[in-house]
């Protein structure tokens, strides 16, 4: 097996606590409400990159959320049935991901010194710790 | 903690209110603190969904009541771990859209203990001093908030339209946010509550004539994939849309990407010059919305529909504006919904009582259509048994229905629209 380096990025933690786990990687942002199947943390949006992929237990890195108010609701409601992320990395700040982040009670951090969406890949290892703000990337070897 | 109490908001926290202000407040900070807000700013206007209760809710906390407290608004509303009492709320709040019409909810499929859900639901947030609009369009139905009166609001075509149009200050906030506040009067003052994050980020030149309700939500589609979750500024050479058109272009917006404000030069309050819609901000980016820019958004919002056999027409997204529900009887008028078809036009309950009273519903049922309050058929994911092919004039609801019930969907005119309820066949025109 060959061990890779670990990249670490620091940001600034948004919702506290530790969790790893499998990246699941989108450069669009994530629809709540009417684009997203809560009970199954299946992504549903017509157009969206990753429309039929699941979220469920994986570290989410995405741009930033998008559509409707019901965001919060969507990823409270994946957290009730079982089916949320891990943990939430992603780079634009608005009050449907903080939210959603605050109900979902995962691990998460922004504004982080380096470009997740550049360094971390579908399928990497990641590390987030929400109390220190800092991510940690295992590349997939 | 970067946010800053007041000794009234400190009291809150430390539960001089009830426990479940306390809570209430634990989340406004907890909300506070992952946006990285310094302070709340008071707020007397609440647009929410306090206590309500999809089939998924009903039966997740189905039981788990005890005593007279309510479950689903400590746990799931407040996010709270610990049952408490509820009291009344604390400042102005109005409830959003429902899940279905008290009048038709047959029609919409809604199995009676579901209904009867629904019904208790309301009860308990009308006990609780909550109006009851059941509406996504609270500006059409009561709730008009002042230039710069700071809001609480869900629905995102509703924020854009206060933020926009009113002058008013919200961000999108959720479920648990507008809870919270019902119960508090407090928000956090961050993102568009705040002068410096309402100017515009980036620049739309109009380069055709933009007329139509149709015109206004293809314009507002285009705009949301551009800007994304920014704030653009529309310029161009147009009549001043008036209030459907608009709330058609900002519920596009609001669909396609997360616009929550936008300025239109010479139209919105905010926008009186190109100079004033973008104070002190430099564009980051110019687009240009001509010919070729409407007709990819026509051929997008139609990509998904291929057989023209159209069994469903849905109109009222966001709900239908008293001048459109006169429309769509106009439309009807010598004419009858064709046998392989159903016509649904979605309203709020304010509107559904002036239209009654104006003869419109009478005009729209005697041709067959059906005018329903409170929902519609993407929030109660409800359609006529069978559905195949669904035609619509709402770009939002272009934008959600194929997603979230698998049928083919046609995006065109209101006209386009009547005119396949009447004969079955779309022959909608590319613009």
């Amino acid at each position: 097996m060959t061990v890779s380096a670990t990249i670490v990025l620091r940001g600034r933690g948004v919702v506290g606590g530790r969790a790893e786990g499998e990246a699941l990687v989108t450069r669009e942002a994530i629809p709540g409400w009417g684009g997203v199947n809560p009970q199954q943390g299946v992504i549903t949006e017509t157009h969206h990159e990753l429309r039929g992929k699941s979220f469920k237990d994986k570290v989410l890195v995405f741009r930033g959320a998008k559509g409707s108010s019901g965001w919060s609701a969507m990823y409270h409601t994946a957290r009730l049935a079982g089916a949320a992320p891990r943990a939430l990395v992603f780079n634009e700040m608005t009050t449907k991901v903080a939210l959603g982040a605050v109900v979902m009670r995962v691990p998460s951090v922004t504004d982080l010194d380096r470009d997740p969406l550049d360094l971390i890949e579908t399928g990497d290892w990641v590390m987030v710790d929400g109390d220190l703000g800092i991510v940690e990337i295992q590349k997939r070897t | 903690m970067t946010v800053k109490l007041t000794d009234s908001e400190k009291a809150m926290l430390d539960g001089r209110d009830g426990k479940a202000r306390q809570k209430a407040m634990e989340l406004l900070v907890r909300y506070a603190e992952a946006l990285g807000a310094e302070r709340f700013v008071d707020t007397r206007n609440v647009a929410g969904v306090p206590g309500s209760a999809n089939p998924f809710l009903q039966r997740y906390y189905a039981g788990k009541d005890a005593g007279g407290l309510d479950a689903i608004f400590s746990h799931f509303d407040l996010d709270s771990d610990e049952l408490v009492d509820v009291p009344d709320a604390l400042v102005p709040t109005y409830h959003l859209q429902g899940g279905a019409d008290p009048r038709n909810w047959q029609t919409l499929g809604v199995k009676v203990e579901v209904f009867r859900n629904y019904q208790e639901r309301e009860a308990f947030a009308a006990r609780h001093d909550v109006t009851i609009l059941k509406t996504c369009t609270p500006y059409l139905a009561g709730n008009v908030p002042a230039k710069g009166e700071h809001c609480a609001w869900m629905e995102s075509s509703a924020v854009i339209f206060a933020n926009s149009v009113l002058g008013a200050r919200t961000n999108t906030e959720g479920r648990e946010s507008t809870s919270a506040a019902m119960l508090t009067g407090k928000i956090p003052d961050w993102g568009l509550h705040r002068t410096e994050c309402r100017y515009g980020t980036h620049r739309i030149d109009v380069d055709l004539p933009v007329e139509s309700v149709m015109d206004w939500g293809m314009l507002g589609y285009y705009v949301g994939d551009v800007v994304q979750e920014h704030i653009p500024v529309v310029v161009g050479t147009f009549a001043t849309p008036e209030i459907v058109r608009l709330k058609h272009f900002g519920a596009s917006a609001s669909s396609s990407g997360g616009v929550e404000m936008y300025h239109i030069v010479g139209t919105t309050p905010e926008a009186e010059s190109v100079d004033m819609a973008f104070g002190p901000n430099r564009p980051r980016e110019q687009f240009t919305y001509g010919k070729t820019e409407q007709r990819q958004v026509y051929d997008r919002l139609n990509a998904n529909a291929s057989d023209p056999n159209v069994d469903y027409v849905m109109l009222g997204c966001p709900h239908a504006a008293l001048d459109q529900l006169r429309e769509a009887a106009t439309l009807l008028e010598g004419k009858r919904v064709s046998a392989n078809c159903h016509l649904w036009i979605f309203t709020s309950r304010a509107v559904d009582s002036q239209a009654r009273t104006l003869g419109y519903v009478k005009a729209i049922t005697d041709a067959g259509g059906v005018v329903l309050t409170d929902t519609c058929s993407a929030f109660a994911q409800a359609i006529p048994p069978g559905t195949r092919v669904a035609a619509l004039d709402s770009a939002k609801q272009a934008h959600y229905l194929p997603a979230i019930l698998g049928v083919q969907a046609w995006f065109g005119s209101t006209r386009d629209c009547i005119q396949a309820a009447v004969t079955g066949r779309w022959n909608g025109e590319r613009p």
